[in-house]
């Protein structure tokens, strides 16, 4: 039964998902949800609660204040607490049993706007999404009331490749500061230049000023709702692709391309869809040093698990570094587009197993163990929105984590 | 160190009032209005997960939406327990349709059948949701039961939506585990259980020694290794419980079958743990032994502490201590320096010492832990210090001593005593080792960042 998991966790919820997305703008993010929420978003999603305040709260939902429709108790707590720290902006964020009552957060983020002057929004979660949904549609609210109209675009200064919204980044997928703090450099360094980056390490101004980018790149799927509104608002196109170690110049040139001719691409399915850039991975990747050891295990094809950009980029730099085939399954929702004609979508821990029956090389989150085939070696790359800190011993750079030598095999 | 996000207009200290209130001026039981909700990043308390993981051969199946799943599957997950927690993932269309009862039958079923052994003991838990369709529970424990005969059911819930108005999970749980129990009569062994408490009652105790002195055997969850052993927990002369949060389950239990039963809380002064004392004595028919030496030790070891921690400003949390105004008074009362107290409402127990706290030190602080502004009113904005507690602004030049992991946090201190619910001590004993736990962590500092936000203290952590 699809619904039925023996023993795999299930990813990060929207609800988390959206929280992570805006912790750290200077927004207050309400969740209306008896208990429990908040807990296990700051326990297993969230790994700078401990060290960085942040205004998100739960309203401690009570079974009769949801019977009766008690809307009033939810918008006195928020005018309450937005009175007290009179936050940038504030979030909404619904839970399974107001979702099903039909509590109407867009009536109430009005009322709230309308008496406190600051800018409401309601991200339309339910508890019943992953954290691609929550986190996307954080993000996408975001662009929708937050970013502002520049009139008249600026001209992109003549040294620089490009200006660049980097959409997509959390935790969740990126881990660490540092880790992001490697993003951009990896962007800086190639000569673009960053507008801004939702939402680590950034200020709310820059993100409001993203209609000035040229380009948005999405780094996860988290980004992909965000970056089709602002296509939409603004005309900026997007391309979707992950800088990980192997994959940069690649990323970097369909990025060129976007920009020469506006159209938004997925950078790592296009190079299969043309196989050129297909074809000159595989020979390059034959050129170099190439493990036997993987090719060995890994037979036909290497299986790597999780979210689609950042897989797909660690997939399409792989085949490069050790001429092999790579495929992604993808447990994650919303990757509608963001996976190519090899790659798997599955919902639930059944549809898991059946992908990964004939496998033998797998590049997944270790609490994928418990799935594989016996005979199936797995190359460990924790992942927060899978394993939460379970495996915080072995967080790692995901943008260097195509570098799976022998020894890690 | 630590780097705060706060929006521009907030780069201010929040007024403490409605998150700390010196105790003089303190409602009783609840100090704190129900508002939106913080929750500091300290997770050393046990959840249903720790609690069902006692229960010995026991598989957990859950039956919820995504992200109600995921903080209980992980939790199963950091104590090295995935594999006894299988999951069963609701969504939309479940509650469209109307057949939630089916979804919860199938995929229980299908959880089990995918086991790789066949449990004795499931505990189901079902959710706030399955209240609010009006799920018929009855239908979906018969027809597991019918399919499953050779399977104990527990019939547990995880809506934390009714814990305002009602009883908790935790309290539900603990209920609901002792259902199965049957037996109408008290036996004539001379076994004595120790019924739902997280922690086992230590052999040093003084009501584990009067127990066991007198030529009878304690038996608790915890040195059971098969549920029949557990099962076997009926078999005994006497009941006890010493948690607040099992009382209502164990009573219960004890209600319906007619048993013997005390209830036999941590308390903090000689009088009441003398009076329990007692209580187990009439109850098994022994001689009261004489305490007198038992306090005279506390009143050694408690002057021990003193003489080394001196006048160093003391926190304590609900969350290490059940009964923190008790303590409070202790301490207080044998010339501590106790400034704050955190706690989100004043249990019932501790009304009378709530009350001598008002009287002899009306300056001692109530801080909420879940008020929303106590998410700024922590280390060097400690509501001790922003309240003017006993001892003035000097205490800023003094590293704080917490008593719970809470305390620690809010405090900002490395010296604290690590513990959750007593760690299961009691009486005298508890005093005692307590008193030296405290000179301990005033010596030796600890890594708070490293262990408060680990879960289940106890429970094992992989982390």
């Amino acid at each position: 039964m699809r619904q039925a998991y023996r023993i795999l966790p299930v990813y990060t919820g929207d609800i988390s998902g959206a929280a992570s997305a805006l912790f750290e703008l200077g927004g207050m993010t309400v969740i209306h949800d008896p208990s429990g929420c908040n807990s296990t978003y700051n326990t297993h999603d969230e790994l700078r609660w401990y060290d960085r305040d942040s205004l998100i709260f739960i309203t401690g939902l009570r079974d009769v204040d949801a019977i009766m429709g008690n809307d009033d108790k939810l918008i006195h707590d928020v005018l309450q607490a937005a009175e007290e720290f009179r936050p940038a902006f504030i979030s909404l964020t619904n839970s399974p049993v107001p979702w099903m009552n039909g509590t109407d957060f867009e009536g109430i983020a009005s009322v709230i706007e309308e008496r406190t002057g600051i800018p409401v929004f309601y991200v339309p979660s339910n508890g019943m999404h992953d954290y691609v949904r929550g986190a996307g549609l954080a993000f996408e609210r975001l662009a929708d009331r937050l970013v502002t109209d520049p009139g008249v675009k600026q001209e992109k200064p003549v040294m620089c490749r490009g200006r660049v919204n980097v959409l997509g980044v959390t935790p969740l997928d990126f881990t660490l500061q540092a880790y992001v703090d490697d993003l951009s450099a990896r962007l800086t360094d190639a000569g673009w230049e960053i507008n801004s980056l939702w939402a680590m390490g950034e200020s709310l101004d820059r993100i409001k000023n993203a209609a000035g980018a040229d380009l948005n790149l999405i780094v996860s799927s988290t980004g992909m709702k965000a970056a089709a509104l602002l296509n939409r608002r603004f005309g900026i196109p997007w391309t979707a692709g992950c800088p990980v170690d192997g994959f940069e110049e690649k990323l970097f040139e369909a990025m060129d391309r976007t920009m020469a001719d506006s159209v938004s691409r997925v950078a790592y399915l296009a190079a299969d869809k043309d196989g050129s850039i297909r074809e000159s991975l595989r020979s390059a990747g034959a050129g170099r040093t190439v493990s036997k050891d993987i090719q060995k295990t890994a037979g036909d094809r290497m299986t790597l698990i999780g979210e689609p950009v950042t897989m797909g980029s660690l997939g399409a730099a792989i085949r490069e570094k050790y001429g092999i085939e790579t495929r992604v399954v993808c447990p994650t929702e919303d990757c509608q587009g963001l996976t190519g004609p090899g790659d798997v979508i599955t919902r639930g821990e059944e549809e898991v197993l059946q992908a990964l029956r004939d496998d033998k090389l797998v590049l997944a989150d270790p609490m994928y163990e418990y799935v594989c085939p016996a005979d199936c070696r797995l190359i460990r790359l924790s992942h927060l929105a899978f394993s939460g800190r379970t495996y915080r011993k072995e967080f790692r750079n995901l943008l260097t984590a195509s570098h799976i030598g022998s020894a890690n095999v | 160190m630590l780097k705060r996000i706060r929006p521009e207009k907030e780069n201010r200290i929040p007024n403490p009032a409605g998150a700390a209130v010196r105790i003089a001026d303190a409602a009783y039981p609840a100090p704190f209005a129900s508002e939106l909700e913080f929750n500091a990043p300290v997770h050393e308390s046990w959840n249903i997960v720790h609690i069902g993981m006692q229960i010995p051969q026991a598989h957990q199946i859950y039956v919820c939406a995504d992200n109600c799943m995921r903080g209980v599957v992980l939790t199963a997950a950091e104590m090295n327990a995935i594999d006894r927690f299988s999951s069963v993932v609701l969504e939309e269309k479940d509650l469209y349709e109307g057949n939630l009862e089916d979804i919860t039958i199938e995929g229980i079923s299908d959880c089990i059948r995918k086991l790789p052994a066949r449990p004795p003991v499931v505990l189901v838990f079902l959710v706030c949701l399955h209240h609010f369709v009006g799920t018929d529970t009855g239908r979906v424990y018969r027809e597991l039961e019918a399919r499953f005969p050779d399977i104990q059911f527990i019939r547990a819930w995880m809506d934390p939506i009714m814990q305002k108005t009602g009883l908790t999970p935790d309290q539900k749980l603990r209920k609901a585990v002792l259902d199965p129990f049957y037996k109408g009569e008290d036996s004539e062994s001379r076994n004595v259980s120790l019924l739902c408490d997280n922690f086992p009652l230590e052999a040093s105790s003084d009501l584990y020694q009067l127990i066991t002195g007198n030529g009878y055997q304690l038996r608790q969850v915890q040195d059971c290794k098969t549920y029949q052993e557990f099962l076997d927990l009926q078999d005994s002369c006497l009941v006890m419980t010493r948690s607040f949060m099992a009382e209502y389950g164990v009573r219960r239990m004890v209600q319906r079958l007619k048993r013997r039963y005390l209830y036999l809380p941590p308390a903090m002064s000689y009088e009441e743990i003398t009076e329990e004392l007692a209580c187990v004595c009439r109850s098994l028919g022994m001689e009261m032994p004489d305490v007198s030496g038992r306090a005279a030790a506390c009143e050694e070891a408690l002057a021990r502490a003193l003489d080394v921690i001196g006048s160093t400003p003391i926190s304590i949390d609900n969350m290490g201590v059940p009964r923190p105004l008790g303590l409070a008074r202790l301490l207080i009362s044998h010339g501590f320096h106790v400034t704050c107290v955190y706690l989100d409402a004043v249990n019932e127990e501790e009304r009378e010492d709530f009350l001598w706290l008002r009287q002899h030190q009306p300056n001692l602080v109530l801080a909420a832990t879940m008020q929303v502004k106590m998410r700024f009113l922590h280390g060097e904005n400690r509501p001790d210090l922003l309240l003017g507690a006993p001892g003035g602004k000097h205490q800023e030049l003094l590293k704080p001593l917490a008593i719970g992991p809470k305390a620690a946090w809010f405090a900002d201190t490395a010296y604290f005593v690590n513990l959750v619910e007593m760690n299961g001590m009691w009486g005298f004993d508890a005093i005692i080792r307590l008193a030296d736990m405290m000179i301990d962590a005033y010596l030796h500092e600890k890594d708070t960042r490293d262990i408060v936000p680990r879960k289940g203290f106890g429970c094992g952590s992989c982390i």
